[in-house]
């Protein structure tokens, strides 16, 4: 337990260190104008990568496997789903678009919805292997992005074009507008949050051990998967979809620290993805100066590290 | 189903395609052949026809090939990273010579679908863990890496926005004098029907193949190359039509079993029946404009493709 505190604290140094560069280095003339700009992003980073490590790896006890993610499953394609709905039947004028809270609110709920749904389809009983599921929450993901796509494509041209400057979020376009809201929602699922996790640390047993134990186990699944479903809407429309740093994060994670604490996996975890985020936009801005964007390489070293992990899980099972 | 049916539904099916479109065309007015109306017909409704007949056909042929080699029912261009090989050989000809040539471009094409096919083939016999669910995540995840290298160098070379009009996989821009690369399909598809047997064979494995008097090698390579020169000549012309070499050759195996001399004529025409639908339905939906053909598909084919994998689950395993 101490090692892992002594762990934290060098990542939490790491992740400092990577926030002050970010911040102050090369910034040239008009400081009163671009540190803000730079604070806004770092809020951004650091707010996105919490939200989505906390939801990856609450997802993951829950679900009982350390592959699936929601953003891989197309969670974030949900939100834009949803938007996209939300302007083909009410335009781009009516109230749902108009006020950001009750858009971002209304958003928030269908995604919920859905994902129940996708969930509660997905993992009944434990009945799919976890290839299977893997793939479908794959093909989902594909499905609904180009059901995205479908719909943009019919949608009026003049709506289209507002849809876009409310869709396009990067990390390079940070809905600044939203971060308020973002850290709301972010602080409450924290402190809603915290009083779940001694549930989740007993319900790594698994399900039956878990109740057993006094644990009531499908009122919390419950609970964790509307949480991560919140979260990862949260940051999916702050700086639209990263797909794969949640896998990473997670388990890196769980390689780095080795106990099933939820306390010390989430703080980890989070702490993991703001070095991602933060120390590597800034060797892509300022040492490597591409012109890409984190995401890019994000799902790059994603998807290399996605295979390496399913060999090894694919060496247990044959 | 019998042959005759799909026959019968691809001329019904070309009939309407004929003569659905922006500009009124009747039947009578072909008789005239001097007028307008006969000049739009033979520029662009027929070249039209043949490119999605074309496409179909050839598609579904690369999958049922690449099914038979591989033994796995989903394995197709879509899954196995062929499709986005090919994609980043444009991009690369692109990047590396200032005026791009048709001529290079199908030839970066071309190599880099055969390459990216090859490595995922050589992949494939380094895992032991042959999973008929576990063979085509992988495939994907491939693909996904070899995207996100397009990406970065479109990102890069700042030619993403060239490339993405590129592959927008629309059937709009098919006019006479740019589609009849797609004809190169033609003997690659009757060559794959020559060859069934054999491809049949060394889907056994190589020492099967062996045993049998049959040069395994040859046949496999033959089978790759057949496969990228569909592909590319596709890719090239329409951009990527995602699913329909994996939902093809499955639904035709559903009702005609795997004997690939009789299932070879079943997929030429329900892929060409399929293409069509969808364009067609492309076309009716936002009349008289259109949705890119590859959107449909894809929302159509992901969802099959998802009820496949789901209620097939117990042939899909075995």
């Amino acid at each position: 337990m101490r090692k892992n505190s002594t762990k934290l604290i060098f990542l939490a140094v790491i992740a400092l260190v990577c926030i002050a560069l970010f911040a102050f280095y090369n910034i040239q003339g008009g400081f009163s104008y671009a540190f803000p700009k730079r604070l806004e992003r770092i809020a951004a980073m650091v707010i996105t990568g919490t939200a989505i490590a906390y939801a990856t790896v609450t997802f993951q006890t829950v679900t009982h496997n350390r592959l699936l993610t929601p953003s891989m499953m197309g969670v974030d394609s949900m939100y834009e789903v949803v938007q996209t709905i939300i302007f083909f039947f009410a335009g781009s004028a009516s109230i749902f678009v108009v006020s950001r809270y009750l858009n971002f609110g209304l958003s928030i709920v269908a995604m919920v919805i859905f994902a129940l749904i996708l969930y509660r389809f997905l993992f009944r009983a434990d009945k799919h292997p976890i290839f299977l599921l893997l793939l479908a929450g794959m093909i989902i993901g594909t499905l609904l992005g180009s059901l995205v796509t479908f719909l943009q494509v019919i949608i009026d041209p003049v709506e289209y074009e507002s849809l876009q400057t409310r869709l396009f979020a990067s990390f390079m376009n940070v809905k600044t507008e939203l971060l308020l809201i973002a850290v709301i929602i972010l602080g409450a699922a924290f402190i809603y949050g915290y009083r779940l996790l001694r549930d989740l640390d007993v319900m790594s047993l698994g399900r039956e051990n878990a109740i057993n134990l006094g644990v009531n186990y499908d009122r919390i699944v419950l609970k964790v998967l509307i949480l991560s479903s919140v979260l990862i809407a949260t940051s999916t429309a702050l700086v639209g979809p990263i797909t794969f740093l949640g896998l990473i994060v997670s388990n890196l994670a769980y390689q780095f620290f080795a106990t099933y604490k939820h306390s010390v996996l989430i703080v980890g975890a989070s702490l993991i993805s703001i070095i991602a985020l933060v120390g590597g936009q800034f060797l892509v801005l300022h040492v490597f100066q591409l012109s890409t964007t984190i995401s890019v390489i994000i799902n790059f070293v994603g998807g290399l590290y996605f295979i390496y992990l399913i060999l090894k899980e694919s060496r247990k099972a044959g | 189903m019998r042959l005759w049916m799909l026959v019968a539904a691809t001329i019904v099916l070309s009939f309407l395609s004929l003569f659905i479109g922006a500009i009124d065309i009747k039947p009578s007015d072909l008789l005239d052949w001097e007028s307008d109306k006969m000049q739009i017909f033979l520029m662009s409704r027929v070249p039209r026809l043949m490119a999605i007949i074309l496409a179909g056909a050839g598609m579904g042929i690369s999958g049922l090939i690449m099914q038979s080699l591989s033994r796995n029912k989903f394995v197709s261009p879509t899954t196995s990273g062929t499709l986005d090989a090919a994609k980043l050989g444009i991009v690369v000809s692109m990047i590396f010579f200032t005026s791009v040539g048709y001529m290079e471009k199908i030839i970066f094409s071309f190599a880099f679908a055969l390459i990216g096919m090859m490595v995922f083939m050589r992949l494939l016999e380094s895992i032991k863990f042959k999973d008929v669910i576990f063979v085509p995540l992988i495939g994907i995840m491939y693909g996904n890496i070899i995207g996100a290298i397009s990406t970065f160098l479109a990102y890069e070379a700042d030619v993403l926005q060239s490339v993405d009009t590129f592959f927008l996989g629309s059937f709009t821009l098919v006019v006479s004098g740019r589609y009849e690369l797609l004809y190169i399909a033609v003997p690659a598809i009757f060559l794959a029907y020559l060859y069934a047997n054999k491809f049949t064979v060394a889907g056994m494995g190589e020492d099967f193949a062996k045993n049998l008097g049959l040069s395994y090698r040859t046949v496999l390579n033959l089978g790759l190359v057949l496969v990228a020169i569909i592909s590319t000549t596709v890719v090239l012309t329409v951009g990527i039509i995602p699913f329909l070499g994996l939902i093809v050759p499955n639904l035709v195996s559903l009702y005609m079993g795997d004997n690939l001399r009789k299932t070879i004529p079943h997929t030429i025409f329900l892929g060409a029946a399929f293409l069509l639908m969808c364009d067609i339905l492309s076309r009716l939906i936002v009349y008289p404009f259109e949705i890119p053909v590859n959107t449909t598909v894809a929302v159509i084919g992901s969802a099959i493709f998802l009820v496949m994998l789901f209620r097939g689950k117990a042939y899909a395993k075995k």
